[in-house]
């Protein structure tokens, strides 16, 4: 075969790979490569939607970090988000599934029960959340109250506000559930029959066999719960309007984060700065610190994970 | 087409294609007010009134001037935030609306600095207008922004204070109070504990009380915002810290904050039947004009009293002002019928029937000299109180700023703070919150 025949032949392949692939190509730079890098660009312009952008070095940077008084309460609210709820829901959709694949009857209604709070619209979960743990009026603290424990303010309460936003997070654990459930499934049940003959407990059957089988499971969950609460934005939006009871009208003033900024998110400040200030540069500074945190707990635990698994090995 | 000749026709396609994404993308409209107005034409006319008898009030107004203007037709489209106003007004395009009314007066600095609504002084030098002699004071400060009147009001709000006049005679009080200390007396004197509850709280001084927010409040004193320079003058008035200190006291005196949270998160909705003032879970309610006529569609078991808010101890020769703000119109900068869209503006705005009609329907304060004076306003004998208020050249507002209500925002946290004991030190809170509210503007220019 000639030189050129093969050259021509590789270059064929090469573009029906392309062709096969372009569909993807064409979404990765439309919504991913194009708004990742126009996010950067405008992050150092001065833009309000009017005018055309206006180079400004790393003065919206700047404000972001000093001047801005939302960004700091705003950050450290997702980070524990981050590190508690998505643990929390992890937790409790494994402990969940291990308990629906280990009954005997009801599985059913179990699975059912469990899961049908994940398909409640985020606003309507959120805004009975707060109409139950309503400090004043709400049946939880009545309950509390006549059995003589404490009442939190819950959602008017800065202490207890992330919990209770927690809560609900645990509440909708059901896509965790359906997930754990299948790949507690799929462990082989000669591994647990070799680990009964070799005497082990029901502890080190779960820390020996359950957890190696299902550690990918857990990595997807947690990676993609972390992504998902770096864009939390619903739940604690409503919940902090609804029990500040201000939900907007000309002149009400809203604060932010209600209570004492702690139901605050990066997520709110994206909007409220591009949105709502139309510092379109502002709100670009504050989408790629939310992308770098993203990148930066999925690497870190992708490395950690395959630390593990070699370690395992 | 030649080779030679296909790529400049290229570039120059590309060109022109980029040029008019650029303009697309920014908003940016070359077209000037050269439509002949006289023509058949439609506009588009976008508000935010979404009630069933505020709706028809409108449709009133329009069908009177399509009446009076049978070549201008107008579309009308209803229930439009603020937020879709601003995305609009930024994507222009061929359903872009050309006549645009929002309720939000803070947003009059933003509307008029970026020139998303066109600057109306020239419209109405045009027909011989002049605003101050048109529209109370308080409504042509908050109309316009350095020197660009770029909206006119559409009706206003004044703010008074509601009360309880079953409560207040049986708790001896024979008169509404004139001054602050006469109001934070009578609170108190209202107010009846239960447990760790009330059964009657004489005020809900909280921040999140509905209307109750440091921008309607400081209509009690006589405050200036911004200095000469158009710096932050909040830690420099002593309108600000007088205000904060009375707050935190009267939150003190009637029972402290978590107390007065823990009750509030009980009320009923503000715009539903079941309002604290309505239900007479607190016995005085700070709240605009249209606050009578939905407590008396509840038909409460008392008497409803209507009167000035009071004013700060020593502003007592001022009783009888109160807080302004209202609807406000504009027309887009993208608009190409903008003499059309000026016709319906100036029609909505200036035309005292128009303005009285439009006002009866929806029981706001009328916007012009003119109509507030008129006799064919019909009104509850108490609503006079509001008319007042508007007419009274003492009466406040708050002045528009580059970015909008931004300053307000900053102001009202810090009165957050300082309500629940978070910030004790006042000067110093006011000092944080005046550097944070010029860094923002500086942000925004």
């Amino acid at each position: 075969m000639s030189t050129y025949t093969l050259r021509s032949k590789r270059r064929r392949s090469a573009l029906r790979t392309a062709a096969f692939m372009s569909p993807w190509l064409i979404g990765f730079c439309v919504f991913f490569a194009y708004p990742l890098i126009s996010t950067v660009y405008f992050s150092f312009t001065s833009y309000d939607g009017f005018a055309a952008p206006q180079f400004s070095g790393f003065k919206n940077w700047s404000f972001v970090f000093n001047d801005y008084p939302l960004f700091w309460p705003a950050l450290r609210n997702t980070l524990w988000l981050v590190i508690v709820m998505v643990a929390c829901r992890v937790v409790f959709g494994l402990g969940v599934g291990l308990l629906i694949t280990k009954i005997k009857t009801g599985t059913g209604v179990f699975r059912t029960l469990f899961y049908l709070p994940y398909l409640a619209p985020p606003v309507a979960a959120t805004l009975g959340f707060v109409f139950l743990l309503n400090p004043g009026t709400g049946p939880v603290n009545s309950i509390l109250g006549d059995l003589g424990m404490g009442t939190p303010g819950w959602f008017t309460d800065a202490t207890w506000s992330k919990p209770a936003l927690t809560g609900l997070a645990v509440w909708g654990v059901g896509d965790l559930m359906v997930i754990f459930m299948a790949a507690l499934l799929d462990v082989p049940k000669e591994q647990y029959e070799a680990a009964e003959l070799d005497g082990a407990t029901a502890y080190h059957r779960f820390r020996y066999v359950t957890l190696p089988n299902i550690s990918p499971i857990i990595m997807f969950a947690v990676v993609t719960g972390i992504i998902q609460t770096m864009q939390y934005y619903t739940q604690p939006l409503v919940a902090g309007k609804v029990a500040s009871g201000v939900m907007g009208g000309s002149g009400q003033q809203f604060e932010p984060g209600y209570p004492d900024k702690s139901t605050l998110t990066l997520p709110q400040l994206v909007y409220n700065l591009g949105f709502q200030r139309f510092d379109y540069g502002s709100a670009c500074v504050v989408a790629l610190v939310l992308f770098v945190l993203a990148m930066a707990f999925t690497a870190l635990l992708m490395r950690r994970r395959s630390g593990l698994i070699q370690a395992g090995e | 087409m030649s080779g030679n000749r296909r790529k400049p026709a290229a570039a120059l396609a590309a060109t022109a294609a980029i040029a008019l994404f650029a303009s697309a993308c920014t908003g940016q409209s070359s077209s000037g007010a050269d439509d002949d107005a006289s023509k058949e034409t439609t506009i588009t006319f976008w508000h935010g009134w979404s009630a069933p008898g505020e709706v028809k009030g409108i449709e009133a107004t329009i069908a009177a001037f399509e009446k009076a203007h049978p070549n201008i037709h107008v579309k009308v489209v209803g229930n439009m935030t603020d937020d879709k106003i601003n995305q609009a007004l930024r994507a222009g395009g061929s359903k872009a609306p050309d006549v645009v009314s929002s309720f939000t007066t803070n947003n009059v600095g933003k509307f008029c600095s970026s020139k998303a609504f066109v600057d109306l002084n020239p419209f109405l030098k045009k027909d011989g207008i002049d605003p101050e002699a048109t529209f109370p004071k308080a409504m042509n400060e908050y109309t316009q922004f350095d020197g660009v009147r770029c909206t006119v009001p559409l009706l206003g709000d004044a703010y008074g204070l509601y009360y309880n006049k079953d409560a207040f005679e049986k708790a001896g009080i024979a008169n509404p109070p004139k001054t602050w200390s006469e109001f934070a007396a009578d609170a108190k004197k209202l107010t009846k504990s239960k447990g760790d509850s009330y059964e009657q709280l004489g005020f809900m001084p909280n921040y999140h009380g509905y209307e109750s927010t440091t921008e309607h409040y400081l209509g009690a004193w006589n405050p200036t915002y911004f200095d000469a320079d158009g710096k932050s003058n909040i830690a420099k008035d002593p309108a600000f810290a007088a205000l904060l200190a009375n707050q935190k006291k009267l939150v003190d005196s009637l029972g402290g904050y978590t107390k007065l949270e823990k009750f509030r998160t009980g009320f009923g909705d503000e715009w539903g039947a079941k309002h604290p003032f309505h239900t007479g879970q607190v016995a005085m309610q700070l709240d605009g004009e249209w606050r009578l006529g939905m407590a008396e569609e509840t038909k409460p078991e008392f008497e409803i009293g209507v009167a000035p808010m009071p004013v700060a101890d020593d502003e007592a020769d001022t009783y009888g002002k109160g807080y302004l703000t209202g609807t406000i119109a504009g027309i887009a900068a993208t608009s190409s019928k903008q003499n059309a869209a000026w016709e319906l503006v100036k029609f909505m705005t200036t035309d005292t029937d128009a303005v009285v009609n439009f006002a009866n329907a929806i029981h706001n304060v009328p916007s012009t000299l003119e109509a507030l004076k008129s006799p064919k306003l019909k009104y509850d004998p108490r609503f006079k109180v509001f008319l007042d208020i508007a007419a009274n050249p003492k009466s406040t507002t708050t002045p528009p700023s580059v970015n909008g209500g931004a300053y307000l925002t900053s102001l009202q946290n810090l009165g957050f703070d300082v309500e629940k004991g978070k910030q004790t030190d006042i000067k110093a809170g006011l000092e944080k919150t005046a550097k944070e509210i010029d860094a923002a503007i500086a942000q925004a220019k």
